[in-house]
């Protein structure tokens, strides 16, 4: 179920007035659940189960916002979107948040009028082509046929990539993952370009992963994380936090198995996390008191999530890499909760 | 000589309503006002909502480097060119697509309908499964099937490489088809053709004037000239003398594989064949039904008077009934040209860089303009259909029956 672009424009034209502004948390909390804004299918990022449940690494993080809300990570609207419109669904007030694979890029956070809650998984573009081709980096690809999603950075970077080397090359634009991934295997384009991750996921989700090899250059940078609209500051406060949070707990250790035993804790700063000092934090903004208890409790830290998603246990097998708590060779690195 | 004087009404508050002199006026005014009302309450709906998020309305952005390439270029853009200049490649490919696949659609569709009609028990059943299956099936359907097949079940540039390749190109080695497109070998123009369009020009004129000429003399004298194969010698007969006398100064240009791709030649991309194709055969079914119609508009009686004068079925066909079934078939024609060309919009399905797909896809989404990028999108549509209705009626007008 894609949104038609025309609703989105329609909305914000005229038949809902006032989207913006303050008061989305109280919005939420009187609504009962969090709208949120995920891609249409990415394999470890977002993604539906056999049993028709929403999964995946953004996903895990609307769920981790709405446990820290309601102490419920299933009070969530998923809302699939292409890349396209995005931007749009989110600034009309279809969703309130939008955790979808997106990089953080200036004009998105400026013009765009997004606010960006901090970075989830640290990206980059990279590049997949069959091995039958017979090319081992993308230096080699002058003159082919590349399949790219439209409205992404990654046609931007595109373009500038094989312009600063001198190359030329054929877009073979497409509207989402799954068609890119159509396309691809039809040989229509010789290489598919996107974020580094979702390549690996894709690959590993395809009939013979060995077929297919995702060339070692990385040609940008994706820091890709949530956002919300410009407009409302507590409403961003609680999206960042909760991802503070996260990562935070794993820094700490704190799991989703092990929560309770830090109940006395010799370190201030857990209780101020957890609520379970006599410090209410998480009043400063307008939350309930052992919200990041919850979120932590029934999603996991960010070290779970990203095994649970993207690691080994997911079959993915992405290398944690600079996605590691900085006390783990990562740049993963939180402001205190104090 | 006395005058009757008529009552000297006083016009009363009611009578706007009551009396039937003022009523339409009235309903007239009242519908106005409440429009220019809702107008109103949207645009400053818009202003606000959109001050609220922070945004304003502003179209600079169509001077700014765009920074994307698109595929399909009519005229010459690079990711340098600006925002504005990507709009102006996505319409003219949306009126490519939209120009031949009226022509397409027309052609084929004279021809469905016609066949329908067919005493031939199954041409004209195969006509009604024609009709029907394009007509109940969902446009972009067809569109992705019709994308679906081309890149499914033709070769891949790549399987024409190698000593002993898998799949080679056709016509004298002139033409590949590969399931990225198909390439052509296109003309060069060297020195003097210039001459030979003039000169190709002029036939064409000649023509013209020729079938003016033939027509007159039936008219006066009934003498009948043979006027297929004189203007067909017209056509090609001094073209071709000149093209030797100048030297042949046209030429092919090959295409030929080069790395991942074909290079040189004419490439008419997969995607744009299956929008032009699927558009066609769906609005065909539509014509094809117009035709139809007009055909049967025309009495029977028309028919059996003109082979009671021994004229053959294909010349009562074109002299007596297609004339008359036009001016049944153009009106309802215009809203098949239009929607042709909205349903183009659909392009983006199969990543044919419209208009949609650049000023309403990429460009929109890079700068985040969705209301102006959506003001301008709804311009241009509105303005191609009124342009078009424009053309169509000036033609329609000349198949009218004149004086009435
Ligand atoms: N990070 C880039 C690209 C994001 C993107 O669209 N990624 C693709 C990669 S698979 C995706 O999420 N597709 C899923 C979908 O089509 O919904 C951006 O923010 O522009």
């Amino acid at each position: 179920m894609k949104k038609s672009l025309f609703l989105s424009v329609a909305a914000i034209v005229g038949f809902t007035a006032g989207v913006a502004a303050a008061g989305t948390l109280d919005d939420t909390i009187a609504r009962g659940h969090v709208k949120c804004g995920v891609s249409t299918g990415s394999p470890g990022f977002s993604g539906v189960d056999d049993s028709g449940k929403n999964v995946g690494f953004d996903v895990d993080y609307c769920r981790a916002l709405a446990a820290a809300i309601f102490n419920d990570p299933m009070a969530v609207k998923f809302t699939p979107l292409s890349s396209s419109v995005r931007f749009t669904a989110l600034a009309s007030g279809e969703v309130d948040i939008l955790a979808r694979n997106t990089t953080w890029t200036y004009s998105r956070d400026t013009d765009l009028k997004q606010t960006f809650l901090g970075v989830t998984y640290y990206d980059g573009q990279g590049f997949m082509a069959k091995t039958s081709l017979g090319v081992s980096s993308t230096l080699e690809l002058d003159g082919a046929t590349i399949c790219i999603q439209v409205g992404t950075t990654t046609e931007l970077n595109l373009a500038d990539y094989f312009k600063a080397n001198g190359m030329t090359y054929e877009p073979l634009p497409t509207s989402d993952n799954a068609e890119s991934k159509q396309q691809y295997l039809a040989g229509a384009c010789d290489a598919y370009t996107t974020d580094a991750s979702a390549l690996h996921g894709t690959r590993i989700n395809m009939e013979n992963p060995d077929d297919h090899i995702v060339l070692p250059e990385i040609v940008s940078k994706e820091p890709l994380g949530p956002l919300v609209r410009h407009g409302d500051d507590q409403w961003a406060d609680v999206g960042r936090w909760v991802l503070n949070a996260l990562v935070i707990a794993e820094e700490k250790g704190i799991t989703s198995a092990n929560i309770d035993s830090f109940a006395d804790s010799k370190d201030a700063e857990i209780h101020r996390l957890l609520g379970t000092g006599d410090d209410d934090m998480m009043a400063m903004m307008g939350m309930p008191k052992d919200g990041m208890y919850n979120a932590i409790k029934h999603v996991g830290n960010y070290g779970e999530i990203f095994e649970r998603n993207l690691g080994a246990t997911s079959g993915i097998n992405i290398e944690r890499g600079v996605n590691n708590s900085w006390t783990n060779g990562g740049i993963l690195y939180s402001p205190p909760f104090r | 000589m006395s005058s009757v004087k008529a009552p000297v009404e006083k016009f009363r508050l009611g009578m706007l309503l009551g009396d039937t002199r003022y009523r339409s006026t009235t309903v007239q005014v009242i519908a106005f006002i409440i429009f220019v009302a809702v107008v109103f309450w949207l645009v400053d709906n818009t202003v606000k909502n959109l001050a609220l998020l922070g945004k304003d309305v502003d179209f600079s952005y169509l001077w700014m480097r765009a920074g994307y390439d698109i595929n399909q270029r009519l005229i010459p853009y690079t990711n340098d060119s600006t925002h504005g200049r990507a709009a102006l490649v996505g319409i003219l490919n949306t009126l490519l697509v939209a120009f031949i696949g009226c022509i397409v659609a027309t052609i084929l569709g004279v021809f469905v309908g016609i066949l329908r009609l067919s005493k031939n028990w199954i041409v004209a059943k195969l006509m009604s499964v024609y009709i029907e299956g394009f007509r109940n099936i969902p446009i972009l359907l067809w569109i992705v099937m019709i994308f679906a097949l081309l890149t499914e079940f033709t070769p891949a540039p790549k399987a024409f490489k190698g000593a002993d390749p898998e799949a080679s190109m056709i016509f004298f080695q002139s033409t590949a088809i590969t399931n990225r497109g198909a390439y052509f070998p296109s003309p060069i123009w060297g020195e003097g053709s210039m001459y030979l369009l003039i000169i190709f020009a002029v036939s064409l004129a000649a023509i013209f004037f020729f079938r003016r000429y033939a027509k007159k003399l039936q008219e006066e004298t009934g003498k009948n000239l043979p006027k297929f194969w004189i203007s067909l010698a017209i056509f090609f007969v001094p073209t071709t003398l000149f093209y030797f006398l100048l030297g042949s100064p046209i030429t092919l240009e090959y295409p030929y594989l080069k790395g991942f791709n074909f290079k040189d030649g004419l490439y008419v991309r997969n995607s744009f064949i299956a929008l032009t194709l699927a558009l066609s055969l769906y609005t065909s079914a539509f014509i094809g039904e117009i035709v139809r119609s007009g055909i049967l508009a025309i009495s029977k009686g028309q028919t059996e008077a003109a082979s009671s004068l021994g004229l053959r079925p294909g010349r009562i066909m074109n002299l007596i009934i297609l004339p008359q079934a036009l001016r049944v078939i153009v009106p309802p024609m215009i809203s098949n040209y239009l929607n042709l060309t909205k349903n183009s919009s659909l392009a983006i399905a199969v990543g044919y860089m419209d208009v949609r797909g650049t000023l309403g896809g990429i460009t929109l989404n890079q700068t985040g303009r969705e209301l102006e990028s959506m003001l301008l999108l709804m311009g241009f549509y509105l303005c191609v259909s009124l342009i078009v209705s424009a053309i169509i009626n000036y033609f329609n007008r000349s198949f009218q029956i004149k004086g009435m």
